[in-house]
């Protein structure tokens, strides 16, 4: 899931800058984030409108990032929209993108940080899983990634940093290169691990526009 | 035989070797670097340069190395991952080898978050094996990273590693360090000892599988000057094993730098006598005037340690 994170709500207030707005949601990752979902925008728009800040309606798309789904949406608001100065999205930064190309002369405003691809730990804790380099390599690593999970992309083996299992840039997160050891040991299959990684091609990460 | 470096031909022949740790200055002044030359260019066989060790912003590694060259001092060049994808690093390599310089000591790096910029962004697009392993193919075979051959001139360097002797995988990492041999690593440069009794338990697993035979082990010293150095070392330096019992010699201690330099004494003692190890490497972390002593009062100058 894309992992969001609210902007402070006095940031969103001085990019709206009393003008009038209209709130979009996303009904996917937003949603389960509580960052973009129907609570959060009936909650961001009381707010607003207590601030003095005119509303002019809002709506949770199903999902942002869906772009022929949002036009034909977006339709039944042409009256709300046409009212509206500016657009608030609570979406990821695709779904709010997905926006900017739909309407083009209104202007849009972000209202999340989009932080990563990660799974929910459980409610509001969230961890990091991938890093979409588009060349999956978790197959040689018994179901670990340690191009996303190890904060220095190691691909032969720890840093030696790791305390008790625990990574040293933060203490709350596992050292993945000591779960992929310890799956290999239990495995025995440890000796599949002495041979040299070659250096990563990141180039799958780097493709700009893909159809399939 | 043609050496590639003195440090080379050190490890090759002598009962010992020394290596030190110079930290480039915080700025521009290159008489920072030849004053410190200047105190330590008798006390040890080679210097390292760090490249901006901790991941705060220092003068770099190799106009450093540059300038001890220029005094008649042998560098060591330390390449990180951290700050340069691989071709900013090939090119250094290229360019470090026109300059002169013999030894480079392939890292992985700090991570960007302990440093002074912690809002940078981190490269790591390899990590030090796989640098390992382009430096070795540099020199050995003239072939860049993606198979294209060198046409002006292979550089020439003798390659060097770390390893943590206290790492939580001891197993493994001892693995790695096998790797790292495979990949074309020629010295080692470990991380700082404290705990002896550990370190000789790491030592004999070492020796067990033949490691100290295929890679020349240096091992780290780190005299501390304060209870203030004793207290990061212990608690905030990732992968440096700082027993209690040597903490607290220098917290109760009326004069923690004297203490500092003893322990670090009383290690290179010990260390000296087990055989396979080549030598020391000397990290005096803001501390390194005191090299000259620890080296004379550990009967280690030059000429006691010809052999």
């Amino acid at each position: 899931m894309i992992i969001t994170k609210s902007k402070d709500t006095s940031e969103i207030e001085n990019l709206i800058d009393k003008k009038s707005v209209f709130i979009m949601g996303c009904s996917e990752c937003a949603t389960i984030c509580k960052t973009g979902g129907e609570e959060e925008v009936n909650k961001l728009k009381k707010d607003l409108v207590l601030k003095g800040i005119k509303v002019t309606g809002s709506i949770v798309l199903d999902p942002a990032c869906h772009k022929l789904n949002d036009i034909r949406i977006l339709k039944k608001f042409k009256n709300e929209l046409n009212k509206s100065e500016k657009i608030l999205v609570l979406s990821c930064g695709n779904g709010l993108q997905t926006i900017s190309e739909i309407i083009e002369d209104k202007d849009i405003i972000c209202g999340t940080n989009t932080l990563f691809l990660g799974e929910i730990k459980r409610l509001n804790e969230f961890e990091r899983m991938c890093n979409f380099c588009g060349n999956c390599i978790i197959n040689d690593f018994q179901g670990f990634c340690p191009i996303t999970r190890c904060p220095k992309n190691m691909l032969n083996g720890p840093c030696g940093g790791s305390v008790k299992g625990k990574c040293e840039i933060n203490k709350d997160m596992k050292c993945v290169w000591q779960l992929i050891v310890n799956k290999f040991e239990n495995k025995n299959k440890i000796s599949e691990l002495k041979k040299i990684v070659k250096p990563f091609d990141w180039s799958k990460s780097q493709n700009w526009r893909l159809k399939i | 035989m043609e050496y590639i470096s003195n440090l080379e031909k050190n490890l090759l022949n002598s009962k010992f070797t020394i290596t030190a740790e110079i930290g480039p200055p915080k700025g521009s002044d290159k008489n920072i670097i030849i004053n410190k030359a200047k105190i330590l260019e008798n006390f040890a066989d080679a210097f390292n340069i760090t490249d901006n060790q901790t991941a705060v912003v220092r003068m770099s590694s190799i106009a450093a190395s540059k300038i001890l060259l220029d005094n008649n001092v042998e560098p060591i060049i330390q390449i990180t991952c951290r700050d340069r994808n691989r071709i900013a690093i090939q090119s250094d390599i290229l360019g470090a080898s026109a300059l002169g310089i013999k030894n480079v000591l392939c890292l992985t790096g700090d991570h960007q978050s302990f440093g002074n910029h912690p809002e940078s962004k981190g490269v790591f697009d390899i990590d030090s094996i796989q640098l390992l392993q382009i430096v070795k193919n540099m020199c050995k075979k003239g072939v860049f990273q993606n198979g294209e051959i060198i046409r002006f001139g292979k550089p020439k360097f003798f390659i060097g590693a770390a390893t943590n002797p206290f790492s939580d995988m001891i197993n493994f990492s001892i693995d790695r360090l096998e790797k790292k041999i495979d990949a074309g690593v020629r010295f080692i440069q470990t991380q700082s000892v404290f705990n002896i009794d550990k370190f000789n338990e790491w030592f004999d697993i070492i020796k067990s599988r033949g490691i100290e035979r295929r890679v020349h082990i240096l091992v780290g010293i780190t005299p501390l000057k304060s209870k203030k150095m004793a207290y990061r070392m212990k608690y905030h330096v990732p992968g440096v094993d700082f027993p209690d019992y040597l903490y607290n010699r220098i917290e109760k201690s009326d004069d923690d730098a004297k203490e500092g330099f003893n322990i670090s004494l009383e290690l290179i003692k010990k260390i000296k006598k087990i055989s396979g190890i080549k030598g020391i490497h000397i990290t005096a972390l803001f501390w390194e005037k005191i090299i000259p002593d620890l080296i004379i009062k550990s009967n280690l100058t030059k000429n006691e340690r010809k052999t």
